[in-house]
């Protein structure tokens, strides 16, 4: 393609080919993607063994269990999100392309979060019951983990491009993300304990849904500067 | 209006001579503002009629957790500065209140914790602002963390400017979200408009000593940012002139 071609993409088009490409890239090494998914399933199927096993009192930690596991989880699948791209230059393309790299970085973003979180969303009912969650919860804790994990995976991304290409990025970048993922793991177990217990949830899924809407608004923004400064 | 100042104090060596001229005062104010304010704390503020004589903690944990924000707050203006005009001065500055903020942080949760133990009978309690202060600790660490992993001096300023940014966004949201998530501390004394819940005799000292941390905030923050300065024009002329090397 000529650099005359490329200058006619318009910024949609370019955002729907990227999510193209990086969901091809990533269905084709369900490794990487799968790998924070196991790393849910074995942190939950932790506490049990480290607390009481009986399902009365499982039910009661289950929601910070859920969550602290979620959030570790998509904290190491964070890594993923811009390593290869960096190391190929095809993050730097992105960034000399001329559309809007905040635009870009969305788009990466929600396949990430289609190979990351969602998957541990879906499987999320499964450890919920196993942690003694009634069924009548499952909706509840589905819903919260949808909008909680859609955040993480966007403030993620500020701190894997701010830490992107150091030598010891991966406990930084822990570090970074996790003060500023208190508030969705705040609200976000809080909701799944209303949940479990079968009383209304409304309020904190408000929350949970404004934290999402505010990340996704303005999280593209400090990543795009984050990455821009990290390529410089 | 005129921008000249603005734009001379972004000169290292105008910066460094302003500064060092400040720091003498701003250290004997706060000399004077911090004795005054002890000898009310400890002297003639009479005992709290429930916490008795332990409530003096007060006069340096409250200054303690204003200036833990106030130094964040001040993180990052000076980080958006150096961010929008490229202002080497600034990222210094920015560089320098992060230890200093650190420190009061550390300090205001270690005499929250120590006034805890009589009070509530605890040293720790998860009180919502004992962990927001926590979280903001964490940030500060996260900041510097980030700092000391870039080699390149421009690239940790730069990155380190867009977390504090982030953070600054990010700070209300925490404290409200750990206000909801449970409350046991006692609620806003000093902000409630109208007449303070405090008599004067306990409010002044509290103010004097308000003062007196702010006082000696900026002393250290900008003997901090004159060696930061510096550490980073280490190879100009005007350096090598002003601390009379060869």
């Amino acid at each position: 393609m000529s650099a005359a071609d490329t200058r006619r993409v318009s910024s949609g088009r370019a955002g729907w080919l990227l999510v193209q490409r990086d969901l091809r890239l990533g269905l084709r090494r369900p490794g990487d993607w799968l790998q924070p998914l196991l790393f849910f399933l074995v942190v939950t199927t932790l506490f049990p063994l480290a607390t009481d096993p009986q399902l009365s009192r499982l039910r009661d930690i289950a929601p910070g269990a859920l969550w602290v596991a979620a959030l570790l989880s998509s904290l190491l699948a964070l890594e993923l999100l811009f390593r290869d791209d960096g190391q190929d230059g095809s993050l730097e393309q992105l960034a000399v392309s001329g559309l809007p790299l905040s635009w870009l970085l969305l788009a990466k973003t929600c396949v990430h979060w289609l190979l990351t979180g969602l998957p541990l969303v879906l499987v999320a009912p499964i450890v919920a019951t196993a942690l003694g969650a009634p069924y009548a919860a499952i909706p509840g804790i589905l819903a919260a983990l949808l909008l909680g994990s859609v955040a993480l995976s966007l403030i993620g991304a500020i701190g894997a491009g701010l830490t992107l290409g150091l030598r010891r990025g991966g406990v930084l970048l822990a570090l970074l993300v996790l003060p500023l993922a208190v508030p969705v793991l705040i609200f976000g177990a809080r909701a799944t304990a209303l949940a479990i217990a079968l009383e209304p949830m409304a309020a904190p899924m408000y929350l949970l849904g404004a934290l999402a809407v505010l990340s996704a608004t303005l999280a593209p923004f400090a990543a795009a500067a984050a990455v821009r400064i990290s390529l410089e | 209006m005129n921008w000249t100042w603005f734009h001379r104090l972004g000169s290292p060596p105008h910066f460094f001579r302003i500064a060092g001229k400040m720091v003498p005062w701003l250290a004997w104010l706060a000399a004077i503002a911090g004795a005054a304010g002890l000898v009310g704390a400890l002297g003639t503020a009479p005992p709290d009629y429930q916490q008795g004589e332990g409530y003096r903690i007060i006069f340096v944990h409250v200054p303690s957790a204003v200036l833990s924000t106030l130094a964040y707050a001040v993180m990052a203006a000076a980080a958006a500065v150096g961010l929008v005009w490229r202002m080497n001065v600034a990222h210094a500055i920015a560089a320098s209140s992060a230890a200093v903020g650190a420190w009061f942080t550390f300090v205001a949760l270690a005499t929250g914790s120590l006034w805890g133990r009589p009070m509530w009978g605890t040293y720790w309690e998860w009180d919502p602002r004992l962990t927001s202060e926590l979280v903001l600790l964490f940030l500060y660490l996260g900041y510097m963390g980030l700092r000391s992993a870039i080699d390149d001096t421009a690239r940790a300023d730069r990155a380190s400017a867009v977390l504090a940014l982030v953070g600054v966004i990010n700070l209300p949201i925490i404290h409200y979200s750990v206000d909801w998530w449970n409350s046991l501390h006692q609620g806003h004394t000093l902000l409630k408009f109208g007449k303070a819940s405090m008599p004067p005799s306990m409010l002044v000292p509290l103010l004097l000593m308000m003062l007196a941390f702010m006082l000696y905030f900026a002393a250290v923050l900008l003997v901090r940012a004159r060696g930061e300065v510096l550490r980073r024009e280490r190879n100009a002329r005007w350096v090598i002139e002003a601390i009379g090397a060869r």
